[in-house]
């Protein structure tokens, strides 16, 4: 790198930045025009750069897809094929795991899951659009402080309330239950759904919904008629965030979906996961444990690969201040 | 009745509100105030607490041995993971928007293949933790059969009668895990960075092109000094991501109940909370050790927070 800064010529007036920013700007595309030399030396310089640092990419892409392709292949394999060697290749495309998986409980889990987040993300993105509304549309006292109070918890680490919680579901009797657990992920969405909506409403245009006001209709019915399709996009971002995040939650149903009295406990679906690469780690049936979770990433992957942008977009939105 | 307009409109926030701030209220915000109430009693987790102790709890925590061996290995994940992770997704983001050939706006661009990379990358974050412990459980067998032994004894790093540890290992069974971390979050700060990258307007670049700048001054002058703000922020959650690792080291790490194995090598604060709240009937002292997590992070926070401030630049 030290012979790298020697090679470079000192700038001159002339070539600044303050120069050339009005030309640059004003043309589309501008590296096509400059210095032949310059933009020559700026290539060859990352010349390097370009083939270790696409190199470490492929690995690291590798590394990332490898493990997922394993366990999908796995799927595929006979206990035996599993047993022997890691580069085995299935002899045969069966869905025999597939079944038994779906048969030890994925099925169950799987529509304990489903039952649970219909009502969970419903409701999260109703309070979350109508809190998020109300504090970034009206000033009234203690505007500031309740918002406050909604998004501090983006910060609050889960288990930190876990024990309390615990408590908490227990004494208002909805452990183990699907409301107990609808009510828990509907509050612990709060924090991240009111702060992303909430700077989402504030961009909307008011004028419209004047309009509708003086119309004659209540600030109830403006909400749900003109306001809420207007902030379709923003609904859509946070609503896949929300799926995505309470379908993948771990933490919070361990905790408050065991079971209580003898009665079979709802298992979600990451949570039966678990408990079945335990039992499997008896049985030994690992094909079955790899099928199950091919089922479980299968709808998760969907949603991400046709929703992609709104999927990055969403779950940064969260840390951009 | 007709209402006066500011009547109804202030019903209306009170309509709209109430629903969302009691079932707010009621499951985080009050379980967080009662982390610290219970934090100073003597309280089993069964019956209503029964002894208020005053600080015992937190005296008591510095002379247990275990648990400042936990803190101990917080440290070093909060060291060596949002270090790591930050440096790779800078890396990867300035490769997938500015590292290829020239061309492009500005004479820049990302390498070949950018939004493949950047999807292949990013596909960790969408994946349940429960998925991810499963996967990495299967991979880290210490034998042939796992994936990464089966990949080491290919490369001739040993061979299949003495495979690697791994997990069971009580000096890697932290790096393991930190493996993990860094795998599954850093495509989400590399989509964070790329974001803020391409905020930085293209005359930058070219400037720095026609002063000669080299591709890698380029980065070291132009793109890190304008990214420090995300920096700042990729950090903080970092941050709080390493004194969790809750999920990985008690499910992935050896041990009867939330792992924390082998003796103790893979033993972090999260872990040994849930152990004394769930196991050892110590739920006061559970909520005493929760205190002080909050308390390092919030401190960790205020901290990176000063120390990195710097002017922010607009665009």
């Amino acid at each position: 790198m030290a012979a790298d800064m020697t090679q470079t010529p000192p700038s001159t007036p002339g070539t600044g930045p303050g120069a050339q920013r009005p030309e640059a700007g004003g043309k589309p595309g501008g590296g096509g025009r400059t210095p032949g030399e310059r933009s020559r030396r700026f290539g060859e310089s990352g010349a390097t750069l370009n083939v270790f640092g696409t190199g470490f990419m492929a690995v690291w892409a590798i590394m990332v897809l490898g493990p997922v392709l394993w366990v999908v292949l796995g799927a595929f394999k006979n206990t035996s094929e599993l047993n022997g060697s890691a580069w085995s290749w299935p002899h045969h495309f069966g869905f025999d795991a597939f079944s038994r998986a779906w048969h030890t409980g994925i099925s169950t889990y799987l529509k304990d899951t489903v039952i649970v987040l219909v009502f969970s993300v419903t409701l999260t993105m109703l309070f979350g659009a109508m809190a998020a509304y109300v504090l970034a549309r009206f000033e009234f006292r203690g505007n500031r402080f309740i918002y406050y109070l909604f998004v501090s918890g983006v910060m609050l680490p889960v288990y930190l309330a876990l024990v309390p919680l615990f408590f908490q579901v227990s004494k208002l009797h909805m452990l183990n239950t699907y409301q107990g657990l609808i009510l828990v992920y509907v509050a612990f969405s709060m924090p991240f759904t009111v702060f992303f909506l909430h700077s989402f409403f504030r961009t909307l245009p008011s004028a419209v919904y004047e309009a509708a006001l003086i119309d004659g209709a209540s600030h109830t019915r403006a909400f749900f008629q003109v306001m809420l399709p207007m902030a379709k996009p923003g609904l859509i971002s946070v609503g896949i965030f929300n799926i995505l995040g309470q379908w993948n939650q771990y933490l919070l149903p361990v905790v408050l979906m065991q079971s209580q009295h003898g009665e079979a406990p709802h298992y979600m679906l990451s949570q039966g996961l678990v408990s079945l690469m335990v039992a499997q780690g008896y049985s030994g049936d690992f094909p079955a444990l790899f099928a199950g979770m091919t089922i479980a990433m299968l709808p998760v992957m969907a949603v991400y690969l046709s929703f992609q942008r709104q999927v990055q977009a969403g779950l940064t939105a969260g840390t951009l201040k | 009745m007709r209402l006066r307009k500011k009547t109804r409109e202030r019903l209306f926030i009170a309509s709209f509100l109430a629903g969302p701030l009691a079932v707010y209220l009621v499951f985080v915000i009050w379980p967080y105030i009662e982390t610290f109430g219970y934090s100073l009693t003597e309280w089993s987790g069964v019956a209503p607490p029964s002894r208020v102790v005053g600080l015992k709890n937190y005296a008591d925590l510095f002379h247990d041995s275990i648990f400042l061996k936990a803190l101990g290995h917080n440290m070093i994940i909060l060291i060596v993971f949002p270090t790591v992770t930050i440096v790779l997704a800078m890396f990867f983001a300035f490769m997938l928007n500015v590292g290829g050939r020239r061309g492009g706006l500005g004479g820049v661009k990302g390498i070949r293949g950018s939004a493949f990379f950047r999807i292949v990358f990013f596909f960790p974050q969408v994946l349940s933790v429960a998925i991810i412990v499963i996967l990495f459980q299967a991979a880290y067998e210490s034998n042939s059969v796992g994936l990464f032994n089966a990949v080491v004894i290919k490369l001739g790093l040993t061979d299949a009668n003495h495979p690697w540890e791994f997990l069971n290992s009580p000096t890697f069974v932290l790096w393991c895990i930190m493996f993990i971390l860094i795998w599954q979050w850093v495509g989400f700060y590399l989509v964070l960075f790329s974001a803020a990258m391409q905020q930085i307007p293209r005359d930058y670049y070219e400037a720095a092109l026609l002063d000669g700048a080299g591709r890698t001054q380029t980065y070291f002058k132009v793109t890190m000094p304008l990214l420090w703000d995300s920096v700042q922020t990729a950090w903080v959650y970092l941050a709080v991501a390493a004194m969790d690792a809750f999920a990985l080291v008690a499910t992935l790490t050896p041990g009867s109940s939330f792992g924390g194995g082998p003796d103790e090598h893979g033993e972090v604060l999260a872990t040994y909370l849930m152990r004394n709240f769930q196991v050892l009937g110590k739920a006061g002292y559970a909520c005493a050790m929760g205190v002080v997590i909050f308390f390092i992070t919030l401190i960790l926070s205020l901290v990176v927070m000063r120390a990195t401030r710097r002017e922010r630049l607009e665009y």
